[in-house]
Formats: structure tokens, sequence, C-alpha cells
């Protein structure tokens, strides 16, 4: 058991660790509770507003996480990762819509809504088998990673590295958007998806299933920030830094730079997609504006703002710049895209290593 | 940001050889049949029509500590360029050996087939500790998928060191590389260089910036390190080249214009015009 | 007719229904009095009005919606009777089939028009709705037109109404003048006679004429598909010119200082908002707006540009990362701004006269002006750029900056200001881009948003820093686009050819026309 009693020494061995995963492990708790067996007239009462608010952010942190793994440890700025993100969505998405079954608004058996509403009669051979759960959890990592793989594998072999890869990465989400913005792609054009019922059969509407959903991202997000950790503090982990500062010295010593940065991005691109899946049953709707360039380079804000290089700095930052995107756009909404530029600007500026460049150095953490 | 390695000249020898060649530089025994480690015949590079090698022809001999000295802009950096697959040339042939051609082998394969490059701004990883730098260096299965799943052995752990006495760095094996002394860094890069057992080693301006006991000190460095490996040193420093070079190969404009001791090529009345006069 | 009976039947239309308002079109139409064109072609286009307490017709000279007053034209003679509010008058309003009905013996009276344009679009028209009068018209004008392309052009017009009506020989010498003749009239009608009708007899009875028929079509169709391909590449050089434009100052900004400038879009948006602002500072101007645009646009976003970097790109020289997302940051303000500053709506910017319209070469191929004239602004941008870069001090410490920072600075370049004065440049050629896009598409907050990633294509595949490089990369781009966007259309399109850069980018990682050297590894 030398493997796991090293795992576990990774994970648990520093008190920021253990303040992060037992803060998780208690709104997996505390939140259901407030919200179901707390009365809704007690001032202790969470609404479910919230819990899907929260549920949100988290699938936000999860995303941020794997922004991080490429850009605050190899040095990769993604400008796509919202790609890997919707992909994931989109898969979750045709498993919800093929839920529906008669209760769409046509009441047709098998297909969706907007393929009745198109003419179509009958099913793409690409929404085959998005019926079975476990088929659609598979598409979920596979589709993001095979994308990420093709992409990762032409871009990286051929040394497209910094700027240069950054604006590859937006052009290729740029590219996806207005794939699925047409309706002959077969993933609902501009509306995308909606409308749906339920998931594994239970009602998404139900309270009930909105904290199981919240309790499922908070365990997924411990469980991407734990393998984060484990890949970061593993000898890969070294050479992926010693990329990020000296890529080819690090070549010079024998690396293959490409394979280990393929590998992280696939990786990466995964972990976006399942954040991608978890969102989407919380929000209710999956369309291709998920896909605009805007929202990776948000993502990257988010890192910054935490703290690019520690992996609690971009879950802190992913929550904490949501969080004021909430709180802006419902009471200032004019002056929301000011201060995310503003954001932009002044983290770059003056906060280059984000808030986590505000921790004392003696308690910091990777 | 890296210019773009050309595809190996697949035209030159069939597949077949190409693969007996990449095992035979994958199991790091040259075979030393001329009695050169190191043989570069006829090379030119020419950059936008300026020649940054004109015809270089130069050899390097086992276990020996060759200086090569010459004016800026002579062809050394591009030289190193060409042997460790940075550059490609447009003419002339590379060997490692007798049977391993550099130019078809990409850097990591050119690392793997032994030879290790020391640049000249010392390129540590500042941000990893000592022992972490020498542990990058090892030579080790270098995929992502084994150096994700293992941790170091402890024969490796031993070989790290030995290298960090080698070097005399021991007690600051914990401390951040980017905090060493300018020197220690040196010795450090050096170090690295040692973790792949390589069989040449190129090491450009080692002693620029270093204080006279730490140069006396790398100099005793390279020293104890000929014999056991090939040494390609490129210095610009007269003192340091008289304390420790046996043999001296003089560039100029791309190719060699001297060879020899260090007074019969001191002596050479073209190197005095374009280098030592001035 | 007197002028006031005259009057009298045009205020009958205040009254009257469509139906017997096409009457009352015929019954002015037969009175031959002088006013009857002005007055049906005011009614065409609905400025014909009713106004006053004993409802007098009046037509109204222009009822462009800035308006304050319209002015007010005597119907018999056009002459200025004075001004009105508009909403004291009300609108003789128009159908579908009466506007037909007009628009086909308006023109008629154009024939007379001593202007020789005139009287080519008037046959022109006619020649969309051929009747036994209009024929009429045409074969009495032959002996009067010495205008040869009208007289081309009725000669069509005959040729086309000799297919109803004459014998086989004049039929089959009708489609002999028909068969270079490359109007989409002419295509169709003799289409319709090579074919079958849905009894399955043939719809020309005499195989010779069929035969005839079936050979200039033939010829018809290989003169289209020649034509089709000139306008291909003009609209290929045209959207590949704006490509180029608005990715000239990005390649200068990137080669000269390693920055990428992610704000570049918003910063063509400002030039665009600024012909915007110099038309309403500029009403009675219209023509010479776009002018003074240029110009102003340069100065606003070039100023804007060196603000830009002197408070925020200065700092993070060397961190091209970090600049990608301040410049991101400060295009969500400028972006926000104008939403705040004029309004989230796109704004209505007027094309000058000169720019409308276009140049028509044939039936099959014309050319619109305001695309030509952009083609023009960008080749003439890209020659002054070129001009200052190899013959000017600045360009000579542009240059020498990009190419080896230290060494300039050695020699007395002040880098600082020759970083200032680069990226005010290359902002201020965004400018310009904008003034060019002003005329193209909306003028809106997200104007900057549409082009910047494409432009980041040109500069990717033209090889960064490079004018040539960006020129050819731009003219590429636009033109395989506009060659693709037939059969795949303009979405599809455009992913094929993001998706075929960023393949090409695997074989030129730096473009078409890399930076070569030393310093180019130190991007």
């Amino acid at each position: 058991m030398k493997t796991s009693t090293r795992v576990l020494s990774v994970l648990f061995s520093d008190r920021a660790s253990l303040g992060f995963f037992g803060l998780l492990a208690a709104v997996a708790i505390v939140v259901p509770v407030l919200n179901l067996a707390v009365p809704a007239s007690s001032p202790l009462h969470l609404s479910s507003y919230v819990v899907g608010l929260l549920g949100k952010y988290l699938c936000y942190a999860i995303l941020a996480t794997a922004v991080d793994l490429v850009w605050g440890f190899c040095g990769i700025l993604s400008l796509g990762h919202a790609v890997f993100f919707a992909l994931g969505g989109y898969a979750m998405g045709m498993y919800l819509m093929r839920q529906i079954g008669t209760r769409g608004v046509y009441g047709h058996p098998v297909l969706p809504d907007f393929m009745v509403f198109l003419n179509w009669d009958a099913l793409p051979w690409f929404w085959y088998g998005f019926d079975r759960f476990w088929f659609a959890l598979v598409m979920v990592a596979l589709v993001p990673a095979a994308l990420a793989f093709v992409f990762g594998w032409l871009a990286f072999r051929s040394r497209v590295t910094g700027v240069y890869l950054s604006i590859m990465t937006q052009a290729l989400s740029y590219a996806l958007m207005l794939a699925f913005f047409r309706n002959d792609m077969g993933f609902g054009g501009n509306n995308g998806f909606t409308d749906f019922k339920e998931l594994l059969g239970f009602d998404l509407q139900s309270d009930g299933t909105r904290s199981a959903l919240l309790v499922s991202t908070v365990v997924a997000l411990a469980v991407t920030v734990g393998a984060c950790r484990l890949i970061v503090a593993s000898r890969a982990g070294r050479v992926i830094r010693s990329i990020r500062d000296a890529e080819s010295r690090t070549r010079f010593l024998g690396y293959r730079v490409e394979s280990y940065k393929l590998w992280l991005f696939v990786f990466s691109a995964v972990l976006a997609g399942v954040a991608g899946a978890l969102y989407v049953p919380q929000v209710g709707i999956i369309n291709p504006s998920e896909f605009e360039p805007i929202n990776s380079i948000e993502v990257v804000i988010w890192v910054a703002v935490g703290g690019r290089g520690t992996l609690y700095g971009a879950v802190a930052g992913a929550v904490l710049v949501n969080y004021a995107k909430t709180y802006f756009t419902g009471a200032l909404p004019e002056f929301w895209l000011y201060a995310l530029g503003a954001i932009f600007v002044g983290v770059t500026l003056f906060l280059p290593r984000g808030l986590a460049g505000l921790v004392p150095a003696g308690s910091r953490v990777e | 940001m890296t210019p773009p390695t050309p595809p190996p000249h697949e035209g030159r020898a069939t597949r077949d050889a190409l693969r007996d060649m990449r095992e035979a530089a994958a199991q790091r025994k040259p075979s030393v049949l001329l009695g050169k480690v190191l043989y570069l015949d006829k090379l030119t590079v020419s950059f936008d029509g300026f020649k940054a090698l004109d015809d270089l022809t130069l050899y390097v001999d086992p276990g020996e500590l060759l200086c090569i000295i010459g004016p800026n802009g002579a062809g050394k950096t591009t030289m190193m360029d060409v042997v460790t697959g940075k550059t490609r040339p447009d003419a002339g042939t590379a060997f490692f050996g007798t049977d391993i051609d550099l130019l078809m082998l990409t850097e990591p394969e050119i690392v793997e087939a032994g030879i290790g490059r020391k640049f000249q701004k010392p390129t540590v990883f500042e941000f990893l500790s000592v022992f972490e730098n020498l542990e990058l260096a090892l030579t080790d299965d270098k995929s992502f998928w084994h150096t994700l799943v293992t941790d170091l052995t402890p024969a490796q752990r031993q070989r790290v060191d030995e290298v960090l006495e080698i070097i005399g760095l021991e007690a600051k094996r914990a401390a951040t590389a980017g905090g060493l002394a300018h020197g220690q860094k040196q010795w450090l890069e050096i170090g690295m260089l040692l973790m792949q057992k390589p069989e040449l080693l190129l090491v450009d301006e080692p002693v620029a910036g270093m204080t006279p006991q730490e140069t006396e000190r790398t100099g005793e460095l390279l020293l104890s390190l000929a014999g056991t490996h090939s040494v390609v040193v490129v210095e610009h420093d007269m003192d340091f080249v008289r304390s420790i070079a046996r043999r001296v190969s003089v560039l100029h404009e791309g190719r060699v214009i001297a060879e020899g001791d260090l007074d019969t090529v001191q002596n050479d009345q073209q190197v005095v015009e374009v280098y030592l006069g001035s | 007719m007197d002028d006031d009976t005259f009057r009298g039947i045009v205020a009958e239309l205040g009254d009257a229904n469509f139906r017997e308002k096409e009457a009352i079109a015929e019954r002015l139409l037969e009175s031959g009095h002088p006013g009857v064109r002005d007055v049906l072609t005011a009614l065409m286009d609905g400025r014909v009005f009713i106004g006053g307490q004993s409802a007098v017709a009046f037509v109204v000279e222009s009822t462009a919606e800035e308006l304050a007053e319209f002015t007010l034209l005597d119907p018999a003679n056009q002459r200025v009777l004075g001004t009105s509010q508009p909403s004291e008058l009300s609108r003789v309003v128009t159908n579908n089939q009466l506007r037909r009905f007009l628009r086909t013996v308006v023109p008629r009276f154009s024939l007379a028009s001593p202007d020789a344009e005139v009287r080519l679009e008037a046959v022109q028209q006619i020649m969309r709705a051929l009747d036994a009068t209009a024929i009429e018209l045409l074969r009495a004008r032959v002996g009067l037109e010495d205008d040869e392309r009208v007289l081309y052009e009725i000669d069509t017009a005959l040729a086309l109404s000799m297919l109803d009506e004459g014998n086989s020989r004049q039929r089959l010498s009708a489609v002999n003048t028909l068969s270079d003749r490359l109007h989409p009239e002419v295509y169709n009608r003799l289409s319709v006679l090579v074919g079958q009708a849905e009894d399955g007899s043939f719809v020309e009875p005499d195989a010779d004429v069929r035969r005839a028929a079936d050979e200039a079509l033939g010829g018809i169709e290989l003169a289209r598909a020649f034509y089709y391909v000139l306008e291909t590449a003009f609209f290929g050089l045209s959207l590949g010119s704006v490509l180029a434009l608005v990715a000239i100052g990005l390649t200068i900004t990137f080669g000269v200082m390693g920055v990428i400038n992610m704000a570049h879009g918003e910063l063509m948006m400002l030039g665009a908002y600024t012909t915007y602002v110099v038309q309403l500072l500029m009403p009675g101007h219209l023509d010479l707006s776009v002018l003074v645009a240029i110009p102003a646009a340069f100065l606003v976003a070039g100023s804007a540009g060196v603000l830009i970097e002197r408070t925020i790109i200065r700092f993070l020289y060397g961190r091209p990362l970090e600049t990608l997302l301040a410049t991101f940051g400060v295009s969500l303000i400028l972006q926000q701004l104008v939403r705040t500053v004029f309004s989230p709506n796109n704004r209505p910017v007027v094309t000058p006269t000169w720019m409308s319209g276009s140049l028509q070469i044939n039936e099959a191929f014309s050319l619109t002006y305001n695309r030509m004239y952009i083609v023009l602004i960008s080749l003439v941008v890209f020659g002054v750029l070129l001009v200052v870069f190899k013959h000017t001090r600045i360009g000579l410490d542009i240059r020498a900056v990009s190419q080896n920072r230290l060494m300039a600075r050695a020699m007395g370049v002040r880098s600082e200001w020759v970083d200032a004065m680069t990226f005010g440049l290359g902002s201020g050629i965004a400018g310009v881009a904008g003034v060019a896009l002003s005329q193209l598409t909306n003028v809106g907050p997200n104007l900057g948003q549409s082009y910047i990633i494409d432009s980041f294509m040109v500069v990717v595949f033209g090889g960064v820093g490079n004018i040539w490089g960006t020129l050819i990369g731009g003219m590429s781009i636009g033109v395989v686009n506009k060659v693709l966007e037939p059969f795949a259309g303009a979405v599809l399109a455009k992913i094929l050819v993001l998706v075929a850069v960023i393949l090409f980018i695997q074989r030129r990682p730096r473009g078409l026309f890399p930076q070569t050297g030393r310093a180019a590894e130190d991007v």
C-alpha cells in the first residue's frame, strides 16, 4: 500500500489542503441540509436558487482548475477551454434531450423537438447511444479528449507556442461556435438544448435532485483538484513546470516536451468536459453561446485573479469572480463589463501572481 | 519561441538505416572506428545569405578536451546548434562516432545518443531546487507516463548525490536554483549534463562573469571530466584557455583557420591578425 | 388638360382605394400633361401627400427621416409652394400591385429623356415587363435613338418580343441576335424555349430554332461562368483587402513590439464611430464626410493607442500572454464605453453618393463602388506604410527596434518613444480600417469582435511583422473564402478557412514570410 500512502501524503500533508477538502466536505453536507431539511420559513434556509448558483460556481471552479493545470503549470495559455466545457455540456445535453421522450412539445418518441421542427425523419447517427447514461458519460470525456488530442497533436508537434497557440485555440473556439450555430449540424442550432425533464429518472426541477447534483459537483471538484495535485507533485509535474519556465532547455534534457504538453492538455480538456456535463443539468440549458471566445478568456481571468500555478487559487478565483458577476449583473448591469475589463488590466499590472500572491510565502502551497 | 525543426532528411538513407541508427543512438554506443567522437565535415549554414558556417571541418578525439576560440560571429554557437540538432546545415555532414548521423536525429534523440550541451547563459530551472534540477537531467525513461507514476529509485538518488559531490553543491541540495551564485549555477548546469552520462560535452563560455576563484574551480572541474568524457569548450578568456587547453581550434568566419596546441595557434600569423592581434 | 384639372385629378388620389388609384393613374397617363411623369414617380416613391383644409395634393421633395419639415411642390409644374410639418400631411399610400403597375409605366416617360443614362435605365426597366404598348413605344424609339447602348438594349428587348410574336424565321434571327446577350431575362427566356411544356410537347415547335437556342444558351453559360469567376475574384479581393487593412495594424504592433493587441478590434470600432460623429458634425457635406473621417479616425484611434501603450502595455513588455489579457480587458472597457456614450444599438452611417452604386461592366458583371474604394483605401494605406517604413526616420527607427532593441538603444534610438509611435501607428491604421468597415457593415459595439479573429488568422498566415505577408495573406484568405462560399455557404466557408490556417501553421509555424535570423528567436 505504498502508493496509497504516498497519494495521501501528497493530498493531505499541509493545512491548506486539509482546509480545502474540509470546506468542500462541509459544503456537500451543510448546503443540502439547509436546503432540504430546514423549513423555508427559517432564516437558515437556503433557497434552491442559491443551491443552483453554488453548483454553477463549482462547475466553473473545475473548469478554472483545468485551465490552471495547463496555463499555470505548463505555460499553455488556452483560449479555447470553453470549447471542451461546451462539448461536455452538449454530450450531457444530448442524453437529457433523449430522456424527454414523448413529453416534448411535438411528443415524438425518439426525435427531439428541434428535429421534428426541422422536418427530420430520423435520428442522425451521432445521436445514437445517447439514450444511455453510461454512453453519454463516456462521450463527456471522450469528445473533448479527442478534439484536444487532435488539436494538441497538430499544434505541439509543430511547436506552435506562446501567443500563437493562444490565437489558434481562440480560432478553434470561434470556428466551433459558428458550426454549432448552424441548424444542419444537428445540435439544435441557435437555441441549443433546453426544457430538460429528468436525469436517471430523477426530476431535474426537484430540490432533491438539485442537491444531489451539487454534491456530485463537489465530489468532482475534489477529485479534480486531488488529481491535479498528484500530477503536479509527481516527477512529471516537475518536468511540466520546467517546460513552463524553459521549454527548449527541457527539450535538451531529452524530454519529449510535445508529449507532456499533449497529455496534460488532453487531461485538462477532459476535466473541462466533466465540468460542462455537470453544469448543463444545473442551469437547464446549453447553446452555442457557450463556445464564445470571451467565455474562454473569462476562465483565464478567474485563474489569474486567484493566482495561476496554485490550484486552490484557481478555485477561489472562479468562485469570487463569478460571485462578483452575479452581484454586478443584478445590481449594476451597465457596470459589469467595466469591472471585468478593470480586473483584466488590474490583475495583470498589479497582481501578477493573483490573490495567492498576497498569501505570505511561508504558508503557500502549490 | 523556438524555430521549427525541419523533418530529418529522409532521402539520405533508407528507413531501415535510419532505424538502426536510432537504435544505436538509443544504446549510446557510438562506434569509434576512426578514433573520433565527433566528426564534422564541410558544414555550411547560411542565414539570409550570411554564411554562419562556411565549409567547416572539425573533429574531436575520445576523452580529449578541445578548446574552440574565435571572435564574435565566427560560427561557434552555430556549430554547437548544428551538433545538437537545433539548426540544420545547408550542406555537409556531422557524425557522432562513425555510425550516428546527427543530421537525421531530433534534439532529444541527440541528447539520448550522448551529447550534452551547456549554454552560454546559465539556464537552470530557477523555480526548482538543486536536487530537482539534477533529477530532471537524470538518464531514465523520460516519457510522460513513466515520470507520472514512478518515484526515484535508491540508485537514482545515489547518482544525484554523486554528481552533487562532483560539482560541490552537496550543501545546497534543497536550495532553489534561482538563489544560487552565478558560478554555482554554472556548476549545477554542468552537473545536469553529467547526470546524462554524456559521451561528449559541449560547454559554451563556462567562465564568463565568474570570479577568479570560481574560474579556477571550473577549470579543475572540466579537467577532471576529460578522459572519461570528451569535452569541447568554447571560450573567450585566454588565461582560462591556457590553464586547461591541450588542443585549440580557432574559428573565423565560419571555418577553422588554425589548430594545434595553444602556443602554435598563438604564433599563427592569420590568427594574430583576426583575433589575438586586436 | 389645364393645370387645375390636372391638380384636381391628382387630389382625387386622397380618397381613392387601390383599384381607383390605378384608374386615376391611367387617366393621368392619358391626359398627356407634362407633369404626369413627376407625379407618378413621386407616387411610386411615396412622396405624394394630401394636406390643408381643402385637401390639396402636393409632391414632397424628399421624405428623408432627419428632415424636420417637408418641402412642398406643385404637382403640375414642380414649383416650390412652401414647407410643412410632416404631421400635418397625409401620405397617399400604395400597395404592391399599384407599385408594380407604376414601375412598368413610369420608365416609358424616361424613354424621351435627353439624358442617355436615363433612357438606358428606362429600356432596361421596360424589358422586365414587356407588353404590346411597351413594344410599340420601343419600336417608335428605334428611329429616334442615337445612343448605341440604348439601341443595343432596345434591340435586345425587341428580339425578346419577337420570340413570342414572330414566325419561325424571325424567331431564329431573334435567337441569333440574343446569343451574345447576358441579360438574365434572355437566359431565362431561352431556357424556357428549349424546354418542354407540361404535356410533353416542345415549347418551341421549330427544331432549328431550338437548336440555335441551345447553342446560344451554351455560349451565354460560358460567358456567365467567365464573369462569375471575375466576380468571385473581385469579391475575394475586396474581402481580402478589408482583412489585410484590418490586420496590418496588428502585424505592425506584433512584429515590432511582440505585443498581441486584443483591443485592436475596438480601435477599429472607434474609427467607425468617428465616421458617425463626423457625419453628425457636418450634415450638409455627407460626400466629404468619409474623406474627413479617415484622418480623424486615424487621430482618434491613434491617440487611444498611444494612451493604452503609455498606461498599460509598456509595463508588460516581454510578457506577451499578460499583454494579451490586459488588452482584452481594455477591449471590454471600450465596448462598454461606446454603449454608454452612444447606445447599445447600431448607429446609422450614411454612404456618400460617390461610394454607392456600382460600375456596370455588362449584364452579368458589375463592381460596387464602395468595395472598389475600399480596395483602393487598402492599397493606399499599404503604399503609405511602405514609404514610411523605407524612407522616413521613424520608419528606420521602428525597423531598428524591431530587429535589435538593445542595439537600437545603444545607437541613440529612443525605444520608448518608438514603441509609443509604433503602437499609435498600428492603432491609427485600425481607425482607418474602421472607417472602411463603417461603409460595409453595421456600426455597433460588436463591430471589432467580428473581425478580430479573422485578422489574427491573416497575421499568423502571412507571417508576423511582414507588411507584404499581411497583404498577400489577407488577399489569399479573402479569395479562398469567396471561392468556397457558393459551395459551402458563408459559415462553413469561414470554418474551412480557419481549419486550413490551423493546418497551414503545421507546415509553416511562422507564416508565409517568417522573420529569420537570430533576432526572430527571441520573440
